[in-house]
């Protein structure tokens, strides 16, 4: 009897969704320790040199006295105040400019050609010249990784201005609103949610732009560090700071989802519905 | 309350050719009066309201409101569209209060306003609730709140009950010639169905297409208080037949 009743709830779909998730954790914990225990294995079983792979056993062991030491953890603040640094600089520009853009067609046909034209530009290209100008401190990494986190923002916002339908803009023009009452109104919370996909694509970036400065040239931060401990042949020590990064990567992204979730509340997460069969 | 005479309105299609969207068109509407504009798809009937609105440009003639030749969107003038088109990021009373907003800064006056016409449309205890939340009639209720909270003169309806299934739409009827009678507006409303138009209105303006002008104005003789039953008494089926009468000659019949 009772059976057939925990079988009911779970066909219908609902009362399954928090055990589902729960169990989808364990799977990918689970894959994470069988492809660990793979490499471990692999490593020393087929005597791989610790110069070309490490063991991950190794890489944790760099990563506990890099943490102990202090090595890692000053050199990730030099690298985390330039990845946020750049991006509210970046998006901050880009926002301000994607307004401009999204607002007056007049504004497009001015700025869009020269917006363009620099983004094809490859940043990487110029880091050295930005290095050349703005000296090899954090400011040259800061104006590299906005340079990179600038443009998505942008195109996101400008897209997202122009989304608002036409019905919410008669609405506020019926009932006598002005331009800039429907940008406020309308246009503005109409960008949000494609802004916020512009915002997660940018803080990713950042982190790739601020390392990208340190290789060029810098006395300081994870890029700098990675340089010099290829250098002295420690492939250990530069894959726990790969961990580093990417889960620093991982946890600004997480962070932009959670500001999105809050922010952007009215938006349908898409979660319950079915999406194919 | 409505004085219209001459009123014209072409469009330009892409390839040049004029539409004559509205030809001719002269009315008016007295103060308190209950308007409905009835025709089929195409006959110019939301193209009138949305001039009247003031969010389209007319081509030729006069449109006056209250006395005052009108020249785009005016505060004595409420609006209902036939989505409810409410903000979602907005709660109830927020979208109710949207349009005062517009006009200044809030005061207690407002909000006492905006509880009164939430009562009226019978949404009390839903003022925090967002639009996502609501069931298209609530929404549409809501909709009727906020064009009424900036307490204008008139009120213009775009087919308003469209969307709604054939049995909210005539609990909304209902409801509607109760906040007529209530709040004491003049209301303007456009529809395509024949026996709504009849059932809600003092005179129905009928209306032909291509070119869009007035076919017909008929008084509609039953008491200003309506019941349903009405919709099967003799003077009800009178002006539905005669509505009917003029799409049929057309060969457009489209409800």
């Amino acid at each position: 009897m009772s059976t057939s009743i925990e079988q009911a709830t779970r066909i219908d779909g609902v009362r399954d969704k928090s055990p589902g998730k729960h169990s989808d954790h364990l799977m990918s914990a689970a894959l994470l320790v069988v492809i660990l225990g793979a490499w471990e294995f692999g490593v020393r079983y087929f005597n791989v040199s610790t110069l070309i792979v490490p063991t991950p056993s190794a890489t944790f062991v760099s990563l506990i006295q890099g943490c102990a030491d202090g090595s890692l953890i000053s050199n990730l603040g030099v690298t985390f105040y330039e990845t946020m640094a750049g991006f509210f600089a970046g998006a901050g520009l880009g926002l301000i400019l994607g307004g401009i853009i999204g607002q007056s067609a007049y504004a497009e046909k001015i700025f869009y050609p020269y917006v363009i034209a620099f983004q094809t530009v490859p940043k990487v290209a110029i880091a050295p010249l930005i290095v050349i100008w703005f000296g090899y401190g954090v400011t040259s990494k800061i104006v590299i990784t906005a340079t990179i986190a600038f443009f998505p923002v942008l195109a996101n916002t400008i897209v997202g201005l122009r989304s608002a339908p036409r019905e919410q803009i008669d609405l506020l023009v019926a009932f006598t609103g002005s331009k800039w009452q429907i940008f406020r109104y309308v246009k503005i919370p109409n960008a949000l949610p494609y802004i916020f996909v512009g915002l997660d694509v940018a803080i990713v970036l950042a982190v790739i732009g601020a390392i990208v400065g340190e290789f060029v040239g810098s006395q300081a931060g994870l890029g700098y560090l990675i340089l010099q401990r290829n250098f002295s042949m420690d492939t250990a020590g530069v894959f726990a700071i790969l961990l580093i990064l990417s889960l620093m990567g991982v946890g600004l992204h997480w962070v932009m989802q959670a500001i999105k979730k809050k922010v952007v509340f009215w938006v349908n997460h898409d979660a319950d519905h079915v999406s194919g069969a | 309350m409505i004085t219209v005479s001459g009123l014209n309105k072409t469009y330009q299609t892409r390839e040049g050719n004029e539409i004559h969207a509205l030809h001719e068109v002269a009315f008016a509407v007295e103060p308190g009066e209950f308007i409905t504009v009835v025709g089929p798809s195409g006959c110019g009937k939301s193209t009138l309201l949305k001039i009247l609105a003031g969010i389209l440009r007319r081509t030729s003639g006069s449109v006056s409101i209250a006395g005052r030749p009108i020249d785009g969107p005016n505060h004595e003038v409420g609006v209902v569209f036939q989505a409810p088109v409410l903000l979602p990021w907005r709660t109830v009373i927020q979208n109710i209060l949207m349009p005062s907003e517009l006009h200044g800064k809030l005061t207690s006056v407002h909000r006492k306003r905006a509880d009164k016409y939430l009562a009226m449309v019978g949404l009390e205890g839903f003022e925090d609730k967002y639009p996502g939340e609501l069931s298209g009639g609530m929404q549409q209720r809501v909709g009727i709140a906020r064009a009424l909270c900036h307490d204008p003169n008139l009120l213009l309806m775009d087919e308003p009950f469209g969307a709604l299934d054939a049995m909210t739409r005539e609990m909304m009827n209902l409801d509607l010639l109760r906040i007529r009678a209530e709040s004491g507006k003049t209301v303007l409303l456009v529809t395509h169905s024949i026996p709504e138009a009849v059932f809600l209105a003092d005179r129905v303006i009928v209306m032909s297409p291509r070119p869009g002008r007035i076919a017909d104005v008929l008084a509609v003789d039953l008491p200003r208080e309506r019941k349903l039953e009405m919709i099967n008494s003799e003077p009800f089926g009178k002006v539905v037949t005669r509505i009917r009468s003029h799409f049929n000659s057309h060969g457009t019949l489209d409800s």
